[in-house]
């Protein structure tokens, strides 16, 4: 169990003027507690809603060729901190491709799309609260933050959980990556250990020989014995 | 030891959306709310997206160049809280944008519930001055609920 400080010092604030989309943004007012068991009580949603078909996990075959770059494993588990597997959960990810450039019409930088590559997932975590996306290595890429401002490469990851209080959407990095140390969105966590928790460790064992590096990342989602997060 | 959040950031629009994501309901009981999710500066965020979690009713919606957003729900039933003080209908609502380094959590009440309202014991804990922001607006065949990140008519946040 944490304290409730350990809790809230990995956790970004809201207003953190470097990354400079928070200053208008940002709630000014101090958020209110909900009761206790708010969070934990509700019930999650139905996720029969959001489709999600077995070849939704392998990005690198969702066209008639497979996509440029460096194919890569993610895998690792959901846990909640009280240390449960969080199983048949919906795990979303979205990420740029190889050349750092994402499918999304806003963005506009000038790095060429790949045809064979949309970087769009869905799984659910198995039984064991297990998940696996086949995907390549996204690129580094520009933004208009501050000069010469660059993301290292990330991925962006969606996960439910089993209750309202669980929701988590994120950001997965890479090890060794020069320019973490640089980016306010990461840097915004005042806890190098916070920072820590979101690079992926590049893994021997799930690395499949002649075909896939393979990085493991775990992803833990609040339990019922966490605080709510701002307080 | 919880996994830190981060932003949506702005790219999510070709990956978060789905079929239908807007519409956890349909037919003549139906309920279709919209609103606006504005900056500090009541400029639109065209760069958000809402979720709706109420029961076993789930939708989702990216806000538009106008930073506007819809649902189409049932209006839910009170539900008792587990110490038993009974509620007044609310949507809990989860709102993701660029610039958001965690996500925000609020409640949608109902305009048609003055009584449950004043009743309810989340919107008792809430300052009585910013109640207001938490309950829809009658706009014709539709509720409005726009949601202010920020400013004069800052929406009320939950914890979470």
């Amino acid at each position: 169990m944490t304290s409730q400080g350990e809790t809230e010092e990995f956790e970004p604030p809201y207003l953190y003027p470097d990354y400079k989309s928070t200053v208008l943004r940002a709630p000014s007012r101090p958020l209110v507690r909900l009761p206790e068991e708010w969070f934990h009580n509700a019930r999650g949603p139905a996720f029969g809603r959001i489709p999600v078909r077995s070849e939704d996990a392998d990005l690198t075959q969702q066209h008639q060729g497979e996509p440029l770059g460096e194919r890569i494993t993610v895998s690792g588990r959901v846990l909640d901190s009280d240390g449960a597997p969080v199983r048949n959960t919906l795990v979303e990810v979205w990420q740029a491709n190889a050349a750092g450039r994402y499918v999304d019409p806003v963005d506009d930088h000038p790095a060429p799309l790949d045809p064979n590559f949309t970087g769009a997932g869905r799984c659910l975590t198995n039984s064991e609260g297990r998940y696996r996306f086949v995907t390549v290595k996204p690129g580094a890429y520009p933004w208009r933050n501050h000069l010469n401002a660059w993301r290292p490469a990330h991925i962006h990851f969606s996960v439910f959980g089993p209750d309202l209080g669980s929701r988590l959407v994120t950001q997965m990095y890479f090890p060794g990556d020069p320019l973490i140390t640089s980016d306010p969105i990461l840097q915004s966590i005042a806890d190098s250990r916070g920072i820590d928790l979101l690079v992926a460790a590049f893994d021997w064992e799930s690395t499949t020989p002649n075909w896939a590096l393979g990085y493991r990342w775990d992803i833990v989602v609040r339990g019922r014995n966490a605080t709510p997060r701002g307080l | 030891m919880p996994t830190p959040s981060q932003t949506v950031g702005p790219f999510f629009g070709f990956a978060l959306p789905f079929p239908g994501d807007a519409g956890a309901a349909a037919g003549d009981e139906a309920l279709r709310i919209e609103g606006q999710l504005l900056d500090g500066e009541g400029a639109p965020v065209v760069d958000g997206v809402l979720e709706v979690w109420q029961d076993d009713q789930f939708a989702r919606c990216r806000t538009d160049a106008e930073g506007a957003y819809h649902f189409t729900v049932h209006k839910p039933s009170p539900t008792p809280e587990s110490d038993g003080i009974p509620t007044a209908s609310h949507l809990n609502v989860f709102v993701f944008a660029r610039g958001l380094l965690r996500h925000l959590v609020t409640r949608i009440y109902f305009p048609d519930e003055e009584a449950a309202n004043a009743a309810d014991p989340v919107l008792s804990r809430v300052d009585p001055g910013r109640r207001a922001t938490l309950v829809a607006r009658r706009d014709g065949a539709v509720l409005r609920f726009d949601v202010h990140l920020q400013g004069a008519d800052e929406t009320v946040f939950f914890a979470h």
